[in-house]
């Protein structure tokens, strides 16, 4: 790839951090904090992209960008208060830079008249243009303007200087006196020598006049002089660019001159008058005519000549090339990384395979062989743990982008809204970063449209008219558990219900508990906004949510109380490559289950069974009645069931905290195994998660526990029932 | 034996930039993210040049160029500042701190080898 083209890609990435700083910085601003370096931030990250979009002459971009900088970097200063209302007009103008940089990335147009109405709102922020907007004349300040003279270039014409200039060749009497200055910031007379060698032929002269005995110098002193006498084509703009770093920290005196002939101390003084006044004069009348000055041409020496280059009286320190390289960094292509991560599945599938190959082999569990394969197995989980990190990235990612969304639904339905987060640093696998967005955003749109009341009938409800969202992230048992959580008025159960009834979904009498009434709304087809409204009713109703969950492993459930508001909360594995399971024996067949859903193991007892009517059973556990699932039946293993007293049975808590027993026929042990896909491979199977190779080199199963225990819902009905009679 | 160039700034598309402009030239690159992380590496990198850029978090380029200057081993380091074309101020206050010189952004590879060969043996 282009190398360019990587680091615009870079930029793009970066452009995507510095919109979420720029936007959690105006966020907790509005929330009065008054942190000057939380101003810092935000102005950084404008400026920042300004920067980046220069480099690539994105200009509606840099003009954009520039704009909002000037009125952030009088925030900075303090001239303008952050309050409310400028920081809504920010937070605004934070969005639109956002669109801007996406459309410079993906291509496309943006909303010019949108564009320029902000541009024009942000120009009127602007404390010092109040006055004086004329448009377009606004001052450039981006940084540090508010100090300082201001620099303005005065053109002078030197060309009617020159005296008797040979065709194309420009004669230049150079002098040259650095103060210590120059030397305290590095600079290097040598270097300024060698440059000036490059521009034509020069001859330099050092003068040692000025240097005093060894006893008194100075070793920070500046003694030396130089003059040069140089023969270039270019003009006395290059010859000036090349002390460009050191006018300040010295003496300098370019006259442009006979090359043959010196210019004396006194004649350049008097020379330096005279162009002072001229320029002087320039400057009064602002405009430039043509000045001649003559240059003395008598009472001049000949030159002692020196070789270029090599006047200089200060070596640079010793600086040796070597010395390792300090990155904190380093940017790696993602496929590298899952060729790394599939690389390592197959050295735990080998390793599983050399454990097994010693069971078989009949080697001691004490002998050398097996210590040296538990190390290798330790060593194994170690380097995928470690591999699996490099792929996990905060969820910061995701929920930067919500608080935009926040506003847009919020200015759509017209709800004031607050959103809060926490656990933004939780980190999750990337594949499943990129997969959350998605339904997260519906979740929130939900959250704001459905679950939120208007201001009026919060007032009335003896709320803050301002609604609450809270959307939270955490690390629990192996997975992430994304909460979206509304203070809102809950689900409307009678409603939810009637609805269903209606698009018959359920029977008018079936007896649901308020729970079971919540999870109808991530039935398919089912959708509560009375009028389809543009937010939430795009055709995408909690049941796509719902699938696309299911589909990352995760599992999502509602809890939600009249009046006080619903919480969503999905659960997620934190990766998608490898997966912690039971390996089971069922019906000849191996299966894996993944451990993170079960609960427990035991061996069900005679008395603790029970059937009623049909096929379905129950099993007591601990005065608790679970429905009791054989998983040979489910899978069409077999035709009959298992004996549940000759089998195991898996406690599983499934999606909404649902709990059954599992019924398999022997467990063999546990065991980290490889994801690989059925739907990639083979294609997708009810009841079936996906595919991993056993130590055997065997593919087993790994079962879809809340497709199974769904799958059993289905044809089991009549439990809820049982249930509700059992109390 | 090529010439290490420090590069110093928290923008990752700035340092990418800088890398392959400097890279293309021959030198050998070292980076850090901000001033502070410029002065932690100063010693393992020693760098012939340094580039940095002046508004950073943590430590500024200002905050930077001083404690380079105040570090007897590196204070005769060549530092260029990276900075906008209309920062007069923000260019003089750098000159002060002690910056050998700057380039502009954005910048032309081409000008800004000739800027480090301006500064550095």
């Amino acid at each position: 790839m282009d190398a360019m083209v990587a680091i615009k890609q870079t930029f793009f990435q970066e452009c995507e951090e510095q919109l979420g700083e720029l936007e959690i910085g105006l966020l907790v601003l509005q929330d009065g904090d008054t942190d000057p370096e939380t101003v810092n931030a935000v102005f950084r990250a404008v400026h920042s992209i300004k920067g980046g979009a220069g480099a690539f002459n994105l200009d509606e971009l840099v003009h954009f960008a520039h704009v909002f900088e000037n009125v952030l970097d009088h925030l900075r200063a303090g001239r303008l208060a952050a309050s409310g209302d400028v920081l809504k007009t920010m937070l605004r103008a934070a969005d639109m830079l956002a669109d801007l940089v996406r459309a410079a990335r993906d291509g496309g147009g943006t909303d010019a008249a949108r564009r320029d109405m902000l541009a024009a709102e942000l120009r009127a922020l602007d404390p010092e243009a109040a006055g004086l907007e004329s448009g377009g004349s606004h001052r450039d300040s981006s940084e540090d303007n508010s100090e300082g003279p201001v620099f303005e270039a005065v053109p002078i014409s030197f060309d009617d200087m020159e005296i008797e200039p040979a065709p194309g060749e420009h004669h230049f009497c150079i002098r040259f006196t650095p103060k210590p200055d120059l030397y305290a910031k590095a600079n290097e007379t040598a270097l300024l020598m060698r440059e000036l060698g490059r521009l034509g032929e020069a001859v330099i002269t050092c003068d040692f006049s000025r240097l005093p005995v060894l006893d008194e110098i100075d070793p920070e002193g500046s003694y030396l002089s130089w003059t040069i006498e140089l023969r270039t084509v270019q003009d006395e703009t290059a010859v000036r660019s090349v002390f460009e770093f050191v006018e300040w920290d010295c003496e300098l005196d370019v006259v442009p001159g006979d090359a043959v002939q010196r210019v004396d101390e006194g004649a350049v003084e008097s020379l330096i008058e005279k162009m002072q006044a001229t320029i002087e004069a320039e400057l009064a009348s602002q405009k430039v005519p043509p000045t001649a000055i003559q240059a003395p041409r008598d009472e001049l020496s000949a030159p002692t000549a020196g070789s270029a280059g090599q006047a200089s009286s200060n070596p640079p320190g010793g600086k040796p090339d070597t010395g390792k390289s300090s990155q904190a960094t380093i940017r790696v292509d993602l496929d590298r990384v899952d060729r790394l991560i599939n690389l390592v599945g197959e050295l735990v599938i080998n390793q599983a395979m050399l454990t097994q190959m010693m069971l078989e082999a009949g080697l001691a569990r004490a002998s050398g062989v097996a210590n040296g394969l538990d190390e290798l197995e330790q060593l194994t989980r170690e380097i995928q743990d470690s591999v699996m990190a490099i792929r996990a990235q905060p969820v910061k990612s995701v929920f930067q982008r919500i608080p935009r969304l926040v506003r847009e639904v919020a200015a759509m339905t017209g709800k004031t809204v607050r959103l809060t987060t926490a656990g933004e640093n939780t980190e999750v696998d990337k594949t499943v970063i990129e997969r959350l967005a998605d339904p997260l955003t519906h979740m929130i749109r939900n959250a704001i449209d459905h679950g939120l009341e208007t201001p009026e009938r919060r007032a009335a409800a003896g709320k803050p008219e301002e609604g609450l969202v809270h959307l939270s992230a955490l690390h629990r048992s192996g997975r992430i558990v994304i909460e979206v959580a509304d203070d809102g008025a809950g689900i409307d159960r009678p409603r939810v219900k009637a609805i269903a009834v209606a698009k018959g979904l359920i029977t008018a009498d079936a007896p649901l508990s308020d729970e079971e009434i919540d999870n109808l709304i991530f039935l398919p087809g089912f959708s509560t906004a009375s009028a389809v409204s543009d937010i939430s009713g795009r055709g995408v109703g909690m049941d796509v949510v719902r699938r696309s969950i299911l589909a990352l492993g995760g599992r999502i459930s509602i809890r939600s109380k009249p009046r006080q508001g619903s919480t969503f909360t999905m659960s997620l594995p934190l990766t998608l490559a490898v997966l912690d399971g039971m390996v089971v024996t069922v019906a000849g067949e191996t299966l894996v289950v993944p451990l993170t859903a079960i609960i427990e193991t035991l061996q069900p007892k005679h008395a603790s069974v029970h059937g009623f009517g049909g096929n379905t059973r129950v099993i007591a556990i601990r005065d608790q009645f679970i429905p009791l699932i054989d998983v040979g039946h489910e899978l069409d293993y077999r035709a009959g069931f298992a004996d549940p007293c000759k089998s195991v049975a898996l406690l599983v808590e499934s999606e909404g905290h649902v709990r059954s027993a599992l019924l398999v026929d022997a467990i063999l042990g546990q065991r980290q195994v490889v994801i690989k896909s059925l739907e990639t491979n083979y294609q997708h199977v009810q009841g079936i998660a996906a595919a991993t190779i056993l130590g055997d080199g065997r593919v087993a199963l790994i079962l879809d526990v809340d497709a199974v225990v769904a799958g059993s819902r289905v044809a089991g009905a009549g439990f809820e029932q049982f249930c509700a009679a059992a109390g | 034996m090529s010439k290490t160039v420090l590069t110093v700034d928290d923008s990752r598309t700035m340092r990418d930039m800088l890398m392959l402009a400097l890279s293309n030239a021959g030198y050998r690159v070292v980076q850090a993210e901000d001033g502070m992380h410029g002065l932690e590496v100063l010693k393992d990198a020693r760098p012939d040049v340094i580039i940095t850029d002046i508004n950073m978090p943590r430590m500024d380029g200002f905050g930077f160029i001083e404690g380079v200057r105040g570090d007897g081993l590196h204070r005769a380091v060549p530092i260029l500042v990276l900075t906008t074309e209309s920062d007069a101020a923000k260019k003089d206050r750098a000159r002060r701190a002690g910056a050998t010189g700057w380039i502009v952004k954005p910048f032309d590879p081409v000008k800004l080898v000739e800027a480090i060969r301006r500064v550095a043996a």
